[in-house]
């Protein structure tokens, strides 16, 4: 067996002993004030789809650039898909981040381009040979409902469809995780439904989607796993939750 | 790297500077202006330089022999020298790096220029009293100077040889040209160096605030997974191409504007153009072209590179 085959095998067992996310006494200290996260420990299986939910300074926000390897812990270990980020090297961080879809609740799109272009973007990135951009982004764009508006400029678009075309560009690669920010924050809940049924579709199809949000109506409807976070630590952790009342 | 990925990034480096047209504006105009400035205060300097070139060409200093009509006290038996060791000697000068030409001037051709400085067109009416040639022996070098600060230490060689008598050089007019000189190689290395400094300082500025407002841009394509090469080769490229539209426009500006005005000085002023050298516009652009150029593409690369990495730590 090669150096490589046995480094992948390894990991691949970490994964099935700990989760494809598993965050280990985790804490994150800013240089000023109390810790944003407090001696966490989490662990988030392969194909899982979970809710993280908590007031404004729960310390959401700061679990997902823990998780997008944007901050890395003060104490503690995070490992996604069996690497842990915080022996990763500045350089091993794109390649990192090409197997982790991510939206955001602002959108954040090129949109001085087209929704085609937003799309393709993520794979030329990965170096995909154009023949496959031009297959593969039509059928993502099909799958989000957007086939019809590729050619229009994001700024053209509502808030559900930029939306839309986040997911389409997340998804591309095929990730093996998907973090959603706030996916709905910025969208009526006709929107936001279909948002949440599209990435309910995607993790049916095996992607681990970890989705942090306000939105109680959609955390109780979804009867997924909850985790809810107080103060930078977790105060539950529910398969089939509901969003818990803090007042 | 991937052939199809450098090509995109080339292209994106073009498709930037139409996205952000106002910034790229503003840059090319800035680096435009620098170099504009820079440009006409070279034209100036190499001009007045070749001027003062001109004339130094004209400083000569005279070197005679001794001769058996000497009335040197220093003369001493055997100092005559042979025509030979005058040819010699000749070429020993003409061989000495300061030395840019050396005319040889016989005792005849001195006696007739002396005739002719003297008595014009009544020679012949005074020649009768000369049946012959009162200077015989007297053979001279005119030995013109390419650099005048070097003709004090031609000076002091010439003295050493045993065979020369006599040397008229002009020392006040060396002085003046090599103060001249001097003068303009300081000014003008301190007026470059600020015209520089202000311009690196303005383009890195402006290629700066194009890029920065862009950081969001930026944040998303590290978000997905860009490298930092992937991300940083269209701004590079782009701050590079600002800086090359940025220096040739200047160039174009700077080459009409010197042929026309040339031209104008040469046709209204012909006195002018007898004394004073002006340096072809070929001339001139052979060294202000990739000087420019490098200027403001060098400018270009260095503030795109440098404001680029400060938002690439996401």
């Amino acid at each position: 067996m090669t150096k490589k085959e046995q480094s992948w095998r390894r990991r691949e067992q970490f994964i099935e002993d700990n989760g494809i996310i598993c965050l280990q006494n985790v804490s994150k200290v800013y240089s000023k004030g109390s810790p944003a996260i407090n001696g966490i420990t989490l662990g988030i299986g392969r194909g899982e789809f979970v809710f993280i939910v908590g007031d404004s300074g729960s310390g959401k926000s700061t679990l997902i650039k823990l998780l997008l390897r944007e901050l890395t812990a003060t104490s503690g270990h995070v490992f996604v898909m069996g690497s842990d980020l915080e022996k990763l090297k500045h350089r091993q961080v794109p390649k990192f981040r090409r197997n982790l879809g991510v939206v955001f609740q602002d959108f954040r799109l090129l949109n001085d381009r087209n929704v085609y272009e937003n799309v393709a973007f993520a794979q030329r990135i990965v170096e995909t040979p154009a023949i496959e951009i031009r297959r593969n982004v039509p059928s993502i764009l099909a799958m989000v409902g957007l086939a019809g508006k590729y050619k229009a400029k994001t700024k053209q678009l509502s808030g559900g469809e930029q939306q839309r075309v986040a997911l389409a560009r997340a998804l591309v690669n095929n990730p093996s995780i998907l973090l959603a920010d706030e996916p709905t924050g910025n969208l009526d809940p006709k929107n936001s439904w279909e948002i949440m049924n599209l990435l309910d579709e995607i993790n049916r199809n095996g992607t681990t989607v970890v989705v942090v949000t306000h939105n109680r109506e959609i955390v109780n409807s979804m009867h997924k796993r909850v985790v809810t976070m107080k103060k930078g630590v977790i105060i539950s952790d529910e398969e089939g939750g509901e969003y818990i009342d803090e007042d | 790297m991937k052939i199809s990925t450098l090509f995109y990034t080339i292209r994106q480096g073009f498709v930037n500077i139409f996205r952000n047209k106002w910034y790229s504006l503003a840059s090319v105009a800035t680096i435009a202006a620098c170099l504009f400035l820079f440009g006409l205060f070279y034209s100036v300097v190499m001009n007045f330089r070749s001027i003062v070139m001109k004339a130094e060409e004209g400083v000569s200093i005279t070197v005679f022999f001794h001769s058996e009509w000497d009335l040197d006290p220093s003369h001493e038996e055997g100092q005559l020298p042979s025509e030979s060791r005058i040819e010699e000697i000749g070429q020993m000068i003409a061989r000495r790096a300061e030395v840019s030409r050396v005319r040889f001037v016989s005792d005849e051709e001195a006696w007739k220029k002396f005739t002719q400085d003297q008595f014009g067109d009544a020679f012949e009416k005074y020649a009768v009293g000369f049946p012959e040639n009162p200077l015989k022996g007297m053979h001279s070098y005119e030995v013109f100077i390419s650099d005048v600060s070097m003709q004090s230490a031609l000076i002091t060689w010439l003295e050493s040889l045993p065979e020369v008598s006599k040397i008229n050089g002009s020392m006040l007019t060396a002085d003046i040209l090599s103060g001249a000189n001097l003068l303009i190689a300081y000014v003008s290395v301190g007026i470059i160096v600020i015209l520089l400094a202000v311009s690196i300082f303005l383009i890195s500025n402006t290629v700066a605030i194009g890029i920065s407002v862009r950081s969001e841009e930026i944040n998303i394509m590290k978000y997905i997974g860009a490298t930092d090469f992937f991300v940083r080769a269209p701004f590079v490229l782009e701050g590079m191409l600002i800086g090359a539209v940025g220096a040739a426009l200047p160039l174009w500006l700077i080459y009409m504007l010197y042929y026309y005005v040339l031209a104008y000085i040469m046709e209204r002023f012909t006195i002018l153009a007898g004394f004073l050298n002006f340096v072809s516009v070929e001339e001139l652009f052979r060294v202000l072209t990739p000087v420019s150029l490098a200027i403001g593409v060098g400018i270009g690369f260095l503030g795109s590179i440098n404001t680029v990495r400060k938002h690439l730590q996401v």
